[in-house]
């Protein structure tokens, strides 16, 4: 009945030459299937990841997602840089969680140095990567339902990542790149009362959080959208390595801060203020609630961070580095529980001021790489249901 | 006739509108010529070449469409009915029932066999 | 004559209307006219700044009093655009299809009642407050409104590209779903009004607003001019987060303009619908309503106009607080629910009507009946949750899509045979396969 059309191959290579438009056989019955490309300027991919699809009618038959558009070779970026100066290229990739995405890095340079942290510093860095994360989630809390036509949450959700900004900005002077992490700590004490206002923020955001609960998450036509659609086995998940919420929604009990504790995580696991909960259906819809659930639990952990900071004594927040910062040489493997996934960093020293090489291995890339097993069968608007349930960042698939 | 004039006015008045509308911004507007400018929109890659005309595209939906042009035929034949229903009565009802009922027949067949499941 | 006695109107009065000298109908066409380019400009101030309000934000304001003008300059921002004509496109029907969809925006008002008989300024004659009324007045609203649908399916599928043809195709798909639930809910009515004609159905709510009696019809109606006007949350021709802007993706400039006019206007012209149909029209609302003066003159515009912002208001509460449906669950939502509560509210409603009018019926044997049916109703909702699981698994049997000799669809427990696209059937990739083969024996040889 249906008849494919192979129209071009990679990036741009749509209409080859000599191709004639007007085809098929005339008088012929048979439909032809129709390939689109969503992206790389699509409202619905944020940023420039393209996909191209092959429809029958409106629904999916083939789906390939072409990566690449912003591809800076940031681990050849990283080979030239020293190690102070890759934090500040490691933030980039994920522009979301910027501060998590550093603590990878300066964890690794530490792990290589054997270096201790300073007590306070651990604390402090995990306060603001638990709201680095929470700013992370708010983001796709509100991007998701405007995806799938409610313009209004994101406005709420957008309120409440100011809050938490503010006193971001105010400690680290960045809205989005903190670059405030440092090999040996932080780059300075946190501020007089800033403890307090973070506290406040935190207070604030969790009172209204619920209101984005309450505006889209209930909603009939939100849940028929979202219901069943684009589930994911637990052994896709394991299949393509996908990892942070999305794993989780599927029911894959995986979680970096409590499996292989890094920062003052085991002692937060301990108290049993850090929670790792999963989800049943591995649906769209489960991986919303899982955002709305780690979002609480962030503020949780934020505000059990200021509890242990304020108790603690003063004393020095970093350590001090010598002039020029040779890792010895060796080779280590860090990786973190980011917003969006695992975050690693394989790093490998010659005992030289830059690495040899330094391996990013990005969450984004990974969950991406699952779509066309998700969307194959689905209709147009259930892929953007997907797509934006996959909490992904263009920078962080590319690199 | 008279009753129809003033929607011609008024049809006349709406296309009067719209073409010098549409021409004076044609004549006001800039005009760069610019070869991707003109190209369909594709999320910004060149277009998938597509036949002229769009060539033939499934639409799934129809079954339900042809059941849409039934239901329309009944809803042209229920207008004029309720409008002289209150001198016809009772006999009015039990005509239109069965009529009703015979299209609900089809329309229950059409959804048990699965015709309103497209795509 | 009897039928007179009885009190049962046959023929309708439309003596008013076909009378005004050419002059007066002219000027009531261009105050209509006029009168909707403004409605336009404000409810598109007014819808951004409700909008605002549920997001935290202030929306338009520096632009004139209260950002008033915003719409103006906005206006005057695309009649200064370059007018882009795509490639691809079919020239004729993509420049005819915003134009289309204007005229017939337009259109629609013709028979909208703003208000009863009155006097003209400065002369002594007397006019109603409506451009004109035909005998078949709300069909004629109905059958502009479908054509007006043109305007997107050909706009869609003249452009040239997919994003527009998936938008024409989706509003297709749309209008086959509401309008027949539409055009059902008003049979309940005409039932009642016995007429067709707009200013015969408000003057036939003297007494009762139909929205209070037909409440069915109402809330199937409003639910179908939603779809109709392509809004929030039945806005998927236009998905802009998946079609980018559906139909109207390749169209720039005054064009463009001319779509988004049509789309207000159509937001005005199904509440206005709604008005005249359900809420009485131009009539005062009830406490209003004790006051004399408050159905003469030029007075009643103003409720007339109240109303209808008050449907514009949900219009935008709605796109406010909504996601789009998907619209095979909209189709679903047509088909499955909005089309038999019609028919059967529409059969429901016949009887009642054809048993009032057989000799005044008792009301408490009416009310004892309504008991009846919703018993029965709720009976048979418990049984009918219960039935499906009564019913055996149907096994997966094969399909064969002539059985009897003619194409029929599946049943349940069949499914489709998956049209397999001829790209990637196996023999299609055989011969490379064979190509393969024979080159690496070719280079084999050589060796």
């Amino acid at each position: 009945m249906a008849e494919e059309r192979v129209v071009g191959v990679g990036a741009g290579a749509a209409g080859f030459g000599g191709y004639d438009r007007g085809g098929g056989e005339p008088g012929g019955l048979a439909t032809q299937d129709m390939v689109l490309n969503i992206g790389p300027q699509h409202p619905a991919t944020h940023g420039v990841l393209r996909l191209r699809i092959t429809l029958d009618g409106e629904r999916i038959v083939g789906c390939e997602p072409i990566v690449g558009y912003m591809h800076r070779g940031v681990e050849k970026l990283f080979e030239v840089r020293d190690y102070r100066q890759i934090i500040v290229l490691a933030n980039r990739h994920d522009w979301l969680s910027a501060f998590s995405s550093e603590l990878g890095v300066v964890m690794a340079v530490e792990r290589m140095l054997g270096m201790e942290v300073p007590e306070r510093a651990v604390w402090a860095r995990t306060l603001l990567a638990e709201m680095n994360r929470a700013l992370n989630h708010l983001m796709f809390l509100g991007s998701y339902p405007i995806e799938l036509g409610a313009i209004t949450p994101i406005f709420y959700a957008f309120r409440e990542r100011e809050t938490l900004q503010q006193v971001m900005e105010e400690i680290s002077g960045g809205r989005m790149h903190y670059m405030f992490n440092r090999v040996g700590g932080l780059k300075e004490d946190l501020p007089a009362g800033w403890l307090d206002r973070a506290s406040a923020a935190v207070a604030a955001v969790r009172r209204r959080v619920p209101q984005i609960e309450d505006l889209i998450f209930g909603n009939e036509i939100f849940l028929a959208r979202t219901r069943g659609v684009g589930t994911i086995s637990p052994e896709l998940i394991s299949a393509y390595g996908v990892s942070g919420p999305i794993a989780r929604a599927s029911g894959v009990d995986f979680d970096l801060r409590r499996d292989e504790p890094y920062l003052a995580y085991p002692e937060l696991a301990e108290e049993g203020v850090l929670r790792v909960t999963t989800g049943e259906d591995g649906d769209c819809h489960s991986r919303f609630g899982m955002l709305l659930e780690q979002v609480s639990v962030s503020l949780d952990l934020a505000d059990a961070c200021i509890a242990r900071l304020r108790s603690l004594p003063q004393g020095p927040i970093n350590q001090r580095l010598p002039k020029i910062l040779k890792a010895p040489e060796g080779a280590t493997y860090c990786w973190t529980e980011n917003p969006l996934g695992i975050n690693g960093y394989y790093l490998v020293s010659r005992g030289e001021k830059t690495p040899w090489r330094l391996k990013l291995r990005s969450a984004s890339f990974n969950n991406i790489a699952v779509l066309p097993e998700v969307l194959r069968g689905c209709v147009v608007a259930d892929m953007i249901a997907i797509l934006g349930s996959m909490f992904f960042v263009v920078g962080d698939i590319d690199k | 006739m008279d009753l129809y004039l003033p929607i011609l006015g008024l049809a006349v008045l709406g296309a009067g509108f719209a073409v010098v509308t549409i021409v004076t911004s044609a004549l006001v507007g800039p005009k760069r010529y610019n070869r991707a400018k003109l190209d369909s929109y594709e999320c910004g890659i060149e277009p998938t070449p597509q036949p002229a005309g769009g060539g033939r595209f499934p639409v799934k939906y129809y079954i339900t469409a042809m059941m849409f042009i039934v239901f329309d035929i009944e809803i042209v034949f229920l207008f004029p009915w309720a409008v002289a229903f209150d001198s016809m009565g009772i006999f009015a009802l039990v005509e239109m029932v069965l009529f009703i009922a015979t299209v609900f027949l089809a329309y229950a067949y059409v959804w048990r066999r699965g015709g309103l499941e497209w795509d | 004559m009897i039928v007179q006695a009885l009190g049962v109107r046959t023929v309708d009065d439309l003596s008013e209307f076909g009378t005004d000298p050419w002059w007066l109908s002219l000027i009531k066409a261009v105050l209509i006219f006029v009168f909707l380019l403004l409605l336009t400009l404000f409810n598109i101030w007014f819808e951004r700044r409700v909008v605002a309000r549920m997001q935290h934000r202030a929306g338009p304001n520096k632009n004139g009093p209260f950002g008033l003008l915003q719409s103006l300059a906005d206006a005057m921002k695309l009649m200064l655009k370059e007018d882009i004509m795509v490639k691809a496109a079919d020239r004729l029907l993509y420049v005819l299809a915003p134009v289309i969809s204007v005229i017939m925006a337009f259109l629609a008002f013709a028979v909208i009642p703003f208000g009863p008989v009155v006097d003209v300024p400065f002369t002594d004659r007397q006019t109603p407050l409506q451009l004109t009324d035909l005998p078949v007045g709300v069909l004629f609203v109905i059958a502009v409104a479908s054509v007006g649908i043109y305007g997107i399916v050909l706009g869609g599928w003249a452009s040239g590209s997919t994003y527009s043809l998936l938008g024409g195709m989706r509003s297709t798909a749309q209008v086959i779903s509401y309008e027949v639930a539409m055009s059902l809910a008003l049979v309940a009515v005409f039932l009642y009004a016995g007429s067709l004609s707009t200013s015969e159905i408000v003057n036939a709510q003297q007494r009762l607003w139909y929205a209070l009696i037909l409440l069915p019809s109402f809330i199937i109606f409003w639910v179908s001019m939603v779809g109709e006007t392509n809004r929030a949350p039945f806005d998927m021709p236009e998905a802009e987060g998946e079609l980018v802007a559906g139909y109207f993706t390749e169209y720039s400039s005054m064009k463009f303009a001319m779509f988004f006019l049509a789309e207000y206007i159509n937001m005005v012209t199904v509440s206005a619908v709604a008005t005249t149909l359900f809420l009485g029209g131009w009539r005062a609302p009830w406490p209003l309503s004790l006051w004399d003066g408050a159905n003469a003159g030029y007075w009643p515009v103003l409720w007339f106009l109240a109303k209808v912002m008050m449907f514009m208001f949900v219009f935008v509460w709605l796109r406010g607080t909504l996601p789009r449906v998907r619209y095979d669950q909209f189709m679903a939502l047509g088909w499955k629910v909005l089309i038999p509560v019609a028919l059967l509210w529409t059969v429901a409603v016949a009887t009642i009507r054809a048993m009032t009018l057989d000799g005044g019926l008792d009301r408490r044997v009416l009310v004892g009946g309504a008991l009846v049916a919703v018993l029965l109703f709720l009976l048979l909702s418990i049984v009918g949750e219960r039935a499906p699981k009564e019913e055996p698994e149907a096994e997966e049997q094969p399909f064969d899509p002539f059985a009897g000799g003619y194409p029929v669809p599946p049943m349940p427990g069949q499914r489709l045979p998956r049209p397999e696209p001829a790209g990637v059937v196996p023999g299609g990739a055989q011969p490379d396969q064979e190509d393969d083969t024979a080159r690496r024996s070719a280079t084999e040889e050589g060796d």
